[in-house]
This record gives structure tokens, C-alpha cells and sequence, in this order.
């Protein structure tokens, strides 16, 4: 399941492109699709802002292929609209990871390309903390296939000022269709639990994603009896992590968690942690739920746990496995975890923009935040007052190798948080 | 937790990565002491070497070490020869290539604004990490385990806290010949006392016949070298390389350099091996993430006392 070598080509010309475009100051040119030039028919725009450049590119490539899967089978259009979109790149090369200069940029640009309606994004939740203040002003509709910092939608569960500090209107512009971390934290504390663990180190990468999670898992932890005996933050961009993991040898505890992301350099911390002799369980969020992580870890990864927002691909079933199927035909690759929600929110935004019926940023945000009873992809579900979705359905997947010898995300179980 | 084992362990971390800051920190003082320019390409050198070293051993079909029952097993003999193999291309690799830049990127400014090199360096600096994304992606690779890592200290039949692997050795083997030999060549040799010649005084080392585009060029040459292995070992001791790493060892290498007083050679060693322990002590007692802080804090502290750095900055009267 080598899922990204196939692309590596594209890789290099996507970041040649992206250093380019970093060095001159713009921002990724034209992944736009080509809309079919009818006449009298009025064009909206979709923008997706996601992290192409650096460990992230696997997992966002495989996001806007399923958007663009999503515009495609509906024709690229929407009520009596043509439907155009644009792939818009978070990261630089330079950094390898997600950059708010470069957030804000494409967020600018949305607000300034008076043909934009809907914007897809962000991959992390550092990013959509940067454009959704932008785009909150001019009621530009978000719709998040991956941010999972409780902090951006609900009230009481991040900072005293979040979520109103990001909506500065007054009114709401941004939803996700992926559960919060709120749901997630706990759940990576409760398999902590169900693992036998009755001590826990929690390392973070000091990130507002990583560490709202790592601070969820926390106190669910504390709650339910597992004790902390040490935390860490890291930097993502150290040489090494043999002190922490020094650390962990210390305390000697039955689990590790780590809120942060691949790009963080999630698999050395696993690494060093295993070559400084840790054996107990490691346990991560979503944002190691991807193959870079397993590949760059190697045989450090196998028997890490990772909890996810929904399901891992290998165990879809029904519509979500048909969309599996659909994906490997057209891009000769698995899709990713998160591409499912990519998918989604193409669904969502092109029913809110046929529901609206009008090009207008305001009715179309209305439209998408009135979405009720969804039957998507996902099963049937709705957005509520915070812009959250209905779904709570979480997983634990496990790192296995597989008969051919790589590694693997496999499911061990299915929860529904409540 | 504060227990004297506990310093030992990171004592151990810190002076093995301090021996491997050393080795990339040689390189910036070796040719600031010639040239007078801050070479910042060079940490970027270090990394395309630890490219060089995976690609050789994957191409020499070297096989990862085996894990049975949670424990390293002793490599086959042959992983010897691969790895002399590839620290040999690897040296050889950065020396030509440190060589290279040298000839065409500053040996024309040479004569020019004291900014004019410094900028190019940048630029070059910018091109290898190009490179380095056209070569192995923008994702950190993973580098297999050809070291075997084996508790010294249990294998002696001492049960101690503290651990000293064999990975850790093989950091020592590796580098502490390397500066010695180096020492010794610029100490001992004609070649050398060309290079601490021109070192102190350009105009008059010409004058009394040396060849000083050569010694400038053999300057690189020795730099690159050491950034090669250097690429090497921590390859091996971290098991991770990416395009990124030329900038994080190259920033500490730098700092090194400059703590010990850039120019000095002596000054480099001191200061990659101070540098490598006050992270690892930052690391285990305070917190990872205040580390960066600790290092250029200390920086700082240092050139505002003595802007010379510790040791003073000359290469000619010191090496």
C-alpha cells in the first residue's frame, strides 16, 4: 500500500512550484479544473486551502482529488451554476509544513475573487485559528474537511475567549465536518484505559491542534484514573529526542500519549522512544493518522495506536466504500483517511449553493449551516448551531504490518462518543 | 528523577551529539579562519552527505539491523565494509561538492564586499536544499538501523540506569579520530602550515610562495569531508534524515563555532561539545521546548562578555 511513491513526479513539480511561488511571494498557481465555457450560466467558485507541500502532501492531495471527484460526478455544477475550483497550498517548502503568512494569503484571496463562495479548508486547526477571523468579515462560508481543536466552534471548551475571538461579525461562517478533539482526546484516554494503562506521559508538540488534544487527554485521563506522571513539549524541528525519552525511561509509564502532527516530527519522537527502550503502548490523534508517519518510523511504528474522527479506509463499508472504490479507479491509489471528508464537503457545498439558489456569500453560508439530515457519505447527519457535525462515530486503528511486508493503519475498534 | 544516574544519561546524549555538532562546527571555522566568510551552505552540505549515505547503503544493498525478542542482534560482517564504504563516498561526496561551491561560488567574490560571499553562500545554501527536496523528497526519510543498538553498560553486567549503546560508541569512533587526524594535519603537516600561513596573513603567505587558491581550496575540501561523515553518523545515531536537517545542525554547528571563538579550532570542539550537553541538560531538566532559548540565550550571554568567544579567534596562532 505504497500510497504516496506513485505521485513522487507530481511531488517534486508541485514543490519546485511551491518554492517558486514562496521565493516570488505569490501563492500555487492553477490546480484550477477547467469549467466548460456555456453560455449565460454564472460561475462559483469553490477554493480548497491545504498544507501540498512537506509530510503533509500525501494526506492533502488525497483531500482534493475527492473534492474534485465530489465537483466532477455532479457535473461541475450546482443548481444553475458552473462550478469551478481551485487547490490553493497552505505550506511552503521552506517551513515543510502549514504557514499563516501563507493561510492568510489564500484566505485574502478568497475574500478578494468576488466569483468565491465556499472555501474548503483548513487542514490544521493552527491555520483555520488565521482565516477564519479573514473570511468571517466578508461571510465567506468555511467548511473544515479536517480541524479538530474544540476551541474554533464550542464555547467552554478551549480558551475563555474562544470561539467568539474568531468570529468577529458576530455570526458564524465556519463549520467541520469531522468531530471535535473534545470527543477524540477522550477517546485516545479511554483506549489508554482499556489497554491496562494505569500511568501516562503525554508528550505535545506545543502546536494549538497538539496541544488542545494532549490537554483533553489529560483530563479525561485524570478522570478515569490513569495518573500523569510526565509531560513534554517538543520542538518539531530538534535533531532528536533522546532527553524525553531518557524521560520516559524514568518513569517507566504503561502508555505514551503524543498530541501532535507527522510533521512535527512525530515518527522520530516514536523512534527514539523505542530505541531508548519504552515498550508500553504509544498512542497518537488523527494528526500521525497517515502513511508518511508509518514510513518514516519504519519498524519503530508497528503496534502504535492512533485514534481517528470516523473510520480507517480499510474498513469502509457501503457508500463509503463504493467512494473507495470510485477513488482507487481514478487515482490509481487508496484514498486517504481524510479524503472521505473531503469529499463531504464538496457534497455539502455544492447542495448549500443548489439550496441557495442565488450567488451570494451570506445565503450560501445560511444554506450550508441550515444542512439537516444530510444523507452523505458519512450516513445522515447535520451541522448544529456551532457548525459541528452530528457524527460522533470515532475509531481506533492500529499500525500492522501486512502480508507484503509494509505497514499499515488497521482498524482494532469502533466507538460512538457520546 | 534527579538522580546522578539520571545527569550521567544525559551527559551520554549530549556529548555524543555534541561530538557530531563538532564535526559540521569544524567546517564553519575552518574556512571563516582562511576566508573570513560565514560559509552557510555548509550545513547543507552535512545534509545532502547524510543523503549520499543512505543512497550508497541501500544501493550496496546493506541490510538493517535485526530485531528478535525486543533486541538487537549483532550485524552481519559484510555491514562493516558497507559502512566503511559509504562514509568513504560520503566524505568524498561533500569534499567535492564543498570544493565545487567554493570554486564557483566564492572564489570570484573573493576579492569583493565582504557581503558579496556571504549573500552567495546563502543563495548556494538554498540551492542544496533544493537539491535535497529533488532527491528525497520533502518527507523525512527514514534512514534503517545498520547500528545495532546494544547496552554497553548491561553487557558489562553492571544494572545501571545509565546506558551507553553501541550507537552512541560509534558516534565516538567515528568522529574522535576524525579531529584528531585533522588537528594533526594542520599541526603537523606542510599543507597545514600552508593553511595556518595563509590564515594569518594572505598577502605574505603568497608572497613566500604558497599557493593560496589551492589552500583555499583544500580548506573546503577538509570541511566537506568532515560534514560527509558527519552526514554519515548521524544518519546512523538518529536514523532520520531529511532536507531540513542541514538548517537545525547547521544553526547549533554555527553556534558552536561562534561560542568557541570562530576562526578557532580548538573553539569549534569546545563549543560543539558544550552546546551538545547544555541541550541535552535542557532537554531532560527543563523542557525540550525552551532548549532553543537555553542555546542562543547562552549565545548571547557569551558574546556580550566576550565577542571573541571563549577561546578567541584565531586559527593560525591557536590550531
Amino acid at each position: 500500500m505504497d500510497k504516496i511513491a506513485p505521485k513522487s513526479r507530481r511531488t517534486l513539480l508541485k514543490t519546485a512550484t511551491a518554492v517558486a511561488g514562496a521565493v516570488a511571494g505569490t501563492s500555487l498557481p492553477a490546480l484550477a479544473s477547467a469549467a466548460p465555457a456555456a453560455q449565460g450560466a454564472e460561475v462559483i467558485k469553490i477554493v480548497s486551502s491545504l498544507p501540498l507541500t512537506g509530510p503533509s502532501y500525501g494526506q492533502s492531495i488525497s483531500v482534493v482529488n475527492a473534492i474534485r471527484m465530489a465537483i466532477e460526478e455532479a457535473g461541475r455544477k450546482s443548481g444553475n451554476f458552473i462550478i469551478e475550483y481551485e487547490a490553493l497550498d497552505d505550506a511552503t517548502a521552506a517551513a515543510a509544513k502549514w504557514m499563516a503568512e501563507k493561510e492568510a494569503e489564500n484566505a485574502n484571496k478568497a475574500l478578494n475573487d468576488p466569483d468565491t463562495m465556499v472555501y474548503i479548508g483548513t487542514m490544521n486547526s493552527g491555520a483555520a485559528k488565521v482565516s477564519i477571523p479573514i473570511l468571517n468579515q466578508a461571510n465567506l462560508v468555511m467548511i473544515s474537511p479536517a480541524n479538530t481543536y474544540p476551541g474554533l466552534t464550542k464555547p467552554g471548551k478551549g480558551e475563555a475567549n474562544e470561539p467568539d475571538v474568531y468570529y468577529p461579525s458576530g455570526t458564524r461562517n465556519y463549520t467541520r465536518v469531522v468531530p471535535a478533539d473534545d470527543l477524540q482526546g477522550a477517546v485516545g484516554a479511554n483506549w489508554a484505559k482499556k489497554l491496562g494503562a494505569k500511568t501516562a506521559y503525554v508528550i505535545d508538540d506545543t502546536e494549538l491542534y497538539g496541544k488542545g488534544i494532549a490537554d483533553v487527554f489529560v483530563a479525561t485521563a485524570e478522570k478515569i484514573g490513569i495518573k500523569l506522571v510526565g509531560r513534554s513539549g517538543i520542538d518539531g524541528k530538534a535533531s532528536d529526542y533522546r532527553a524525553v525519552a531518557t524521560n520516559v525511561r524514568a518513569l517507566k509509564p504503561d502508555a505514551v500519549y503524543f498530541g501532535g502532527i507527522t510533521d512535527n516530527n512525530a515518527a522520530k519522537v516514536l523512534k527514539d522512544l523505542r530505541d531508548g527502550g519504552f515498550d508500553g503502548s504509544f498512542i497518537g490523534p488523527d494528526g500521525i493518522f497517515d502513511t508518511t508517519f508509518l514510513k518514516t518510523a519504519g519498524d519503530a511504528a508497528e503496534g502504535a495506536y492512533c485514534t481517528f474522527g470516523g473510520v480507517a479506509v480499510s474498513s469502509y463499508e457501503g457508500s463509503a466504500k463504493e467512494f473507495a472504490e470510485k477513488y482507487k479507479a481514478a487515482y490509481h491509489a487508496d484514498p486517504e483517511a481524510y479524503a472521505i471528508y473531503g469529499y463531504e464537503a464538496a457534497k455539502v457545498a455544492l447542495a448549500a449553493i443548489a439550496a441557495a439558489g442565488v450567488k451570494d456569500r451570506t445565503k450560501i453560508r445560511d444554506a450550508v449551516f441550515a444542512t439537516k439530515d444530510f444523507k452523505g457519505i458519512l450516513g445522515t447527519w447535520g451541522f448544529d448551531a456551532n457548525g459541528d457535525t452530528s457524527v460522533t462515530t470515532m475509531s481506533v486503528s492500529i499500525a500492522a504490518r501486512l502480508a507484503d511486508g509494509t505497514l499499515s493503519w488497521e482498524k482494532v475498534e469502533i466507538l460512538t462518543a457520546g | 528523577m534527579l538522580t546522578f544516574e539520571y545527569f550521567l544519561q544525559q551527559l551520554v546524549t549530549g556529548l555524543a551529539n555534541g561530538m557530531l555538532i563538532t564535526l559540521v562546527a569544524i567546517g564553519y571555522t575552518l574556512v571563516y579562519g582562511i576566508v573570513e566568510m560565514i560559509n552557510f551552505a555548509h550545513g547543507d552540505v552535512f545534509m545532502l552527505g547524510a543523503f549520499s549515505s543512505v543512497t550508497t547503503l541501500q544501493a550496496l544493498g546493506a541490510q538493517a539491523v535485526k530485531r528478535v525478542a525486543n533486541k538487537d542482534q549483532p550485524p552481519i560482517p559484510e555491514t562493516y565494509l558497507w559502512l566503511v564504504i559509504a562514509l568513504i563516498t560520503s566524505m568524498v561526496f561533500c569534499a567535492t561538492l564543498n570544493v565545487l561551491i567554493e570554486r564557483l561560488a566564492y572564489r570570484r567574490l573573493r576579492r569583493g564586499s565582504r557581503m558579496a560571499p556571504l549573500i552567495s553562500a546563502i543563495g548556494v545554501s538554498f540551492i542544496l536544499q533544493n537539491f535535497g527536496i529533488y532527491w528525497k523528497g520533502v518527507s523525512p526519510v527514514n534512514f534503517p538501523r545498520y547500528i545495532p543498538q546494544i547496552d554497553l553498560v548491561k553487557a558489562f553486567g553492571i544494572d545501571s540506569f545509565v546506558r551507553v549503546t553501541t550507537k552512541d560508541v560509534f558516534v565516538f569512533v567515528v568522529t574522535v579520530p576524525l579531529v584528531i587526524a585533522l588537528t594533526l594535519f594542520i599541526q603537523r603537516t606542510k599543507l597545514g602550515k600552508a593553511m595556518r600561513a595563509t590564515a594569518q596573513d594572505r598577502d605574505a603567505a603568497q608572497l613566500m610562495g604558497i599557493d593560496i587558491n589551492r589552500t583555499i581550496a583544500l580548506t573546503f575540501l577538509l570541511g566537506g569531508a568532515l560534514a560527509g561523515a558527519a552526514g554519515l553518523v548521524s544518519g546512523l545515531y538518529n536514523n532520520t534524515a531529511g532536507f531540513q536537517m542541514g538548517f537545525s545542525y547547521g544553526l547549533n554547528s554555527f553556534t558552536a563555532a561562534v561560542l568557541g571563538g570562530i576562526g578557532n579550532l580548538n573553539g569549534a570542539m569546545l563549543g560543539g561539545v558544550f552546546i551538545g550537553i547544555l541541550a541535552a541538560m535542557s532537554d531532560g531538566y527543563l523542557d525540550a521546548r525552551w532548549t532553543p532559548v537555553v542555546i542562543f540565550g547562552t549565545l548571547n550571554l557569551v558574546l556580550i562578555i566576550r565577542p571573541s568567544g571563549i577561546l578567541g579567534q584565531d586559527l593560525a596562532e591557536r590550531a
